[in-house]
């Protein structure tokens, strides 16, 4: 393992039958990086991330997140990592201040902590007349703007978001991304799958997965070089092509 | 045990905030026992009786003055002939058939010797049996009474007769509420319980927020726990609300100690939850787990010895009853509430039931899986 790596697979491999979601991928996240993992739907990405995350168990090959086994240290990684799925999932029966409260008492934070992060977090957001209205009652933006928050409320390491930006307005995605560089200028690696190509721009480095294989991995400028594309969405269009898998 | 207490405020937070749990926490147990004990009802009354009275005398006009004065049966029709009763019959306007013959006094008196004749609708057949037991001892009854009227009793009674005296222990009044209302306190229980965890997660799965616990540290252990220990804190409140309902509508009072029965219902809850849980692991959406519930409901109901006796189920069905923890609280419940007995007669049950709430939390704990 390199210096600064955070996330190392090798050969990872997920197979659901005779389906092979993730066929042996292989890559490096350095830490502090904004790593884009791209790919069409049903491509493999959510599965590659779940592995990662210590929610599904890899057939084979062989993978480390913060530098802990994804087979034997499940539970460890998890202490060091944050996580926002593709559907939403804080609890709407809750009100904005209770499930940052729930989030930080869960990953074991002290009770300063978890009132002094909820007030910053409030503030940052300019949800402070909201803090005490339940989530079902908050727009969609708002929403995943608040998830990616209580994603990153323990201060994790490294922080995997699955397809965040899906559904929200061009306005409320620049939003988020910004809060995603703030994140990454602290020294938080972002593991992140997206659809929009434009958001790709905004990686460090990214990869493009088609029928589970990681067929490119580079920066952007590098993937536009290689390509001889003038838009990642180029770029995405000529290796995509070659997908099996549809919708 | 930290980690404990933020579950804990968030499960009770929850179902504090949602209308429909606490709808059916306090109000399904006040309708259910406040309407349930009048109607399911083991007394019959109100048994159509047609009497075809080929005799019309004295003596069985005495007969059907006794017979309708008990209140038990009324008279349909006034048949002329059997046919014309079993018209009645078809007709549903009479559940039994009483044929009196035309000699009927005379050879009462003469002969000291009468048959009649009884026939029963047996589409319902616990009215039709009842109905014929009750006619009989008002036959029995009547002609005891002809019998000391007329016969002139010899010095040493001829015939030895062996006559039932019965006392109801424990019930003396043959009061069914009593026998009921603990029945259905329990079912209560069992079906808040089983139900109530087996939804709340299975919601959690489809919400898709328990992937979102799955990824946190948590242990198995305590997010169990926390969904365990608010739902067992309901089942004790709808007990106790189930008790003071008896108490003020049925004026039944445990003869044995609450203690007893709070200690037994702690692990029943246990055992109860604890296959909610299990429910919950092995289905992924809340129609699921709603019919498989439903479906053990359905069994443990029938099974549970509430409507109908275990000791009178065939020999396989009443093994099936040993593997249902309904049966054990119901016979406990009765036992406390009615015959007063301590924690020292109902060890048995006692022990069973620690077994079953081991069993189904500890397969739930080994069955759930917080990765796939």
């Amino acid at each position: 393992m390199t210096k600064g790596t955070v996330i190392q697979a090798e050969g990872l491999t997920k197979q659901f039958g005779d389906f092979i979601a993730v066929d042996h991928i292989s890559f490096e996240v350095k830490k502090g990086e904004i790593f884009g993992f791209l790919g069409a739907n049903g491509a493999g990405k959510t599965t590659a991330m779940r592995m990662l995350c210590g929610l599904s168990m890899p057939t084979s090959g062989k993978a480390t997140v913060a530098g802990f086994d994804v087979y034997k240290e499940n539970e460890a990684i998890k202490r060091s990592i944050g996580y926002m799925s593709q559907k939403f999932s804080l609890y709407e029966d809750l009100t904005v201040k209770e499930n940052m409260r729930f989030y930080g008492g869960i990953y074991g934070k002290s009770d300063a902590f978890i009132k002094q992060k909820t007030a910053f977090i409030l503030e940052h957001l300019k949800l402070e007349k909201e803090a005490n209205l339940l989530v079902k009652s908050l727009p969609l933006g708002w929403k995943q703007k608040l998830a990616f928050s209580v994603a990153v409320f323990h201060e994790p390491e490294i922080v995997f978001l699955d397809e965040p930006t899906g559904g929200v307005d061009p306005v409320t995605r620049r939003e988020f991304w910004s809060m995603i560089y703030e994140a990454a200028d602290q020294g938080t690696t972002v593991f992140v799958t997206t659809h929009y190509m434009d958001e790709a721009e905004y990686c460090n480095r990214v990869s493009i997965m088609v029928d589970g294989r990681i067929e490119a991995l580079d920066t952007t400028i590098a993937l536009k070089k290689k390509y001889e594309a003038d838009s990642m969405d180029e770029v995405f269009l000529k290796l995509a092509r070659g997908a099996k898998r549809g919708e | 045990m930290r980690t404990l207490k933020f579950l804990l405020q968030k499960e009770f937070r929850q179902i504090f905030r949602d209308p429909s749990i606490l709808r059916l926490i306090f109000v399904m147990p006040i309708i259910q026992l406040m309407v349930l004990p009048w109607a399911a009802d083991y007394e019959i009354k109100n048994i159509k009786l047609a009497i075809v009275d080929h005799d019309h005398s004295t003596y069985s006009q005495q007969l059907i003055s006794k017979i309708t004065a008990g209140g038990y049966f009324q008279l349909s029709g006034d048949p002329v002939s059997y046919d014309a009763a079993l018209k009645l019959v078809e007709r549903e306007e009479a559940d039994l058939v009483l044929e009196i013959p035309s000699h009927f006094e005379k050879d009462l008196v003469k002969e000291d010797e009468i048959t009649v004749f009884m026939a029963l609708n047996a589409i319902n057949g616990v009215k039709a049996n009842l109905g014929g037991a009750y006619l009989r001892t008002i036959l029995q009854d009547f002609n005891r009474e002809v019998r000391l009227k007329w016969v002139q009793f010899p010095r040493f009674n001829p015939d030895t007769q062996v006559e039932v005296v019965s006392s109801n222990w424990y019930n003396p009044l043959m009061n069914y509420k009593y026998f009921m209302v603990p029945g259905i306190l329990v079912l209560l229980l069992t079906m808040i319980g089983a139900n109530l965890t087996a939804i709340n997660i299975v919601r959690e799965k489809e919400i898709g927020t328990i992937e979102q616990i799955n990824v946190t540290p948590i242990r198995k252990a305590h997010f169990i726990l926390g969904k365990l220990i608010p739902f067992w804190v309901l089942g004790m409140l709808v007990l106790t609300l189930g008790f003071i309902i008896a108490r003020l509508a049925y004026g039944i009072i445990p003869v044995g100690s609450f203690l007893t029965i709070y200690a037994f219902a702690a692990i029943y809850l246990l055992a109860v939850l604890g296959l909610g849980l299990l429910i919950s692991t092995y289905s992924s959406t809340q129609q699921q787990a709603m019919l498989v519930s439903f479906f053990l409901m359905m069994i443990f109901i029938l099974l549970g010895g509430l409507y109908t006796s275990i000791e009178s189920m065939p020999l396989w069905a009443q093994y099936i009853t040993k593997l249902n923890p309904v049966s054990y609280f119901i016979d406990v419940m009765r036992m406390v509430v009615l015959k007063g007995s301590g924690i020292g007669d109902i060890k048995r049950q006692l022990l069973v039931i620690t077994g079953f709430a081991l069993l189904f939390n500890g397969w739930a704990v080994w069955s759930y899986r917080k990765r796939s």
